[in-house]
């Protein structure tokens, strides 16, 4: 197995007074694509709220690229090479296309990964005609679109993904996989939510299911035909 | 002599110019209030005693420092966006979670402690700053004699009420500056240091506060007071603009001001009052300002 790039270790995290998170540990490797799945509510969002820094509080210890960031504060967690794509999309209604995807910073200059806006336009052809339109104006699709390829341009190589294929035609999230695969071609790795395991499903390495903000059980690509039992009793489908 | 309304045409374009040298004001004041509103969710009762403060820290350079009016123009603002830097970082900042309310208790208590002080330092009585001798005069414009002073003042709070405008609309730092506003959460996660910003922000919306009060010395007599009459009538611009709208509050500031000189012309008891008027009209017909967004 190749090297760790995201590592946590016993985190519990917190909104105020109320305790969502109760001690997760999980690795993930150079170039994989997990995903967290589990019923709604179950912390999935919340996990990947507490690798940003999003929470209101949070301990144990978090690892990118084998250093220690659990004392990092929020607006220092991107240039460890953390793109975050939020659930909602976070698409900034003030701002036209462009501008909402040229919005995050380059985290580090030079870095392979970061993709060309050329690239992007490729990958997401919608977005180069849309580009002066206000970001709100655009359809769901496009704005699912335009958050994933606003943080391709940065150079940041983890991609958190929170729930990418909510609320989409069927068509636009058969674009989605089709992109997902590209950019683990390309060397991403991913950190996908997903509420709908049927896209999930083929898309991912592992798996780790999430309950009561935790993770209960970790289930590897090979082994999905053989707990698609137990897997449907986790989700209760 | 020509007459508009029973008005002479010299005395209505008098009170025009009037209306629109204290429209100026409104705008430079109610466009810091809506910045420092929209990204720190604070509502800056102290935003009066910055542009207090800047007039009488044009007064204290010149006497006893003697540093003249071109000094004040460049120096105010620079001590005054320090001042407010400094209220960010120790004060401001410990209660942006908290309720809108916890914002204005603190900063009406920061008012009262400037306003003290400015009070034992300088006293109660009104003192005068000259207008400067590059500025003073008349132009003759055919239909009226322009002071050139007032002119400066228009040309220079509108001059930089463009310039922000434009670099919040127009840049890229401004456009981290509206995606910060509508959710700085997210745009802390993209690697900006938000914390930073709001800094900036603040000092900048108490910098143009202050800039008002040095252009606003020359025209009044300097009293500890005169933050809190103007404020009043600021918090009434932003609410008919729309909190948070940088254009509007400029286009409302500047023409509420012109309404105001209209209505000392035509119906002087109400002059005071015409903008509060309005006020409760618009929130009847536009809860959220007349270029609110909802």
């Amino acid at each position: 197995m190749s090297e760790t790039v995201l590592s946590l270790k016993d985190i519990n995290g917190w909104y105020g007074e109320s305790h969502v998170l109760h001690g997760v540990s999980l690795d993930v490797a150079r170039g994989e694509v997990v995903s967290l799945i589990g019923r709604n509510g179950a912390g999935r969002t919340t996990i990947l709220r507490a690798i940003m820094g999003m929470l209101d509080q949070r301990t144990g210890t978090l690892s990118v690229m084998g250093r220690d960031m659990s004392a990092t504060p929020a607006h220092r967690m991107a240039e460890c090479g953390l793109g975050y794509c939020p659930e909602e999309r976070g698409i900034f209604a003030s701002l036209s296309c462009e501008e909402n995807l040229m919005l995050p910073p380059p985290i580090r200059a030079g870095s392979q990964m970061a993709m060309s806006l050329d690239e992007i336009y490729a990958m997401f052809p919608n977005l180069k005609d849309r580009a002066q339109s206000p970001g709100t104006r655009l359809s769901g699709g496009e704005q699912q679109m335009l958050a994933i390829a606003r943080i391709l341009r940065t150079g940041a190589d983890i991609l958190l993904l929170d729930e990418i294929s909510e609320g989409l035609a069927p068509v636009i999230v058969q674009t989605l996989a089709r992109v997902i695969r590209e950019l683990k071609a390309r060397g991403f790795t991913i950190i996908m939510v997903e509420q709908n395991f049927r896209f999930a499903a083929p898309l991912a390495d592992r798996f780790f299911i999430i309950e009561h903000g935790s993770v209960v059980e970790e289930i590897h690509q090979a082994d999905l035909a053989a707990r698609m039992d137990d897997i449907r009793t986790w989700l209760g489908v | 002599m020509p007459e508009i309304f029973g008005v002479p045409v010299p005395v209505l374009y008098g009170q025009l110019l009037l209306g629109l040298v204290n429209g100026s004001f409104y705008a430079l004041l109610s466009l810091g209030l809506s910045l420092i509103f929209g990204l720190l969710n604070i509502v800056n009762f102290a935003h009066g005693t910055m542009y207090m403060l800047g007039a009488f820290l044009a007064y204290f350079l010149l006497q006893p420092l003697g540093l003249g009016y071109w000094w004040a123009v460049v120096l105010v603002p620079i001590m005054a966006a320090g001042l407010g830097i400094g209220i960010e970082r120790t004060i401001l900042r410990r209660i942006y979670k908290l309720d809108h309310i916890y914002g204005l208790l603190v900063t009406f208590a920061l008012t009262m402690i400037i306003e003290g002080l400015v009070r034992v330092w300088f006293g109660v009585s009104g003192l005068r700053y000259a207008v400067p001798d590059s500025l003073s005069g008349m132009v003759d414009l055919g239909f009226m004699k322009l002071p050139i002073y007032r002119a400066w003042v228009i040309v220079a709070a509108l001059g930089l009420c463009l310039l922000t405008w434009a670099v919040i609309e127009r840049t890229r730092l401004g456009a981290i500056l509206r995606a910060g506003t509508e959710n700085p959460a997210l745009v802390k996660a993209f690697g900006v240091n938000v914390p930073l910003l709001v800094t900036l922000v603040f000092g900048w919306g108490v910098a143009l506060a202050a800039f008002a009060g040095v252009l606003a010395a020359p025209l009044m007599q300097l009293t500890p007071q005169i933050g809190h009459s103007i404020i009043i009538t600021v918090f009434g611009v932003v609410v008919i603009g729309g909190m948070g709208s940088i254009l509007g509050s400029i286009v409302t500031g500047l023409g509420l001001g012109l309404l105001e000189g209209l209505t000392k012309v035509y119906y002087p008891e109400a002059s005071s009052t015409v903008i509060f008027v309005v006020m409760i009209l618009v929130l009847l017909v536009r809860p959220h300002g007349l270029f609110g967004k909802q």
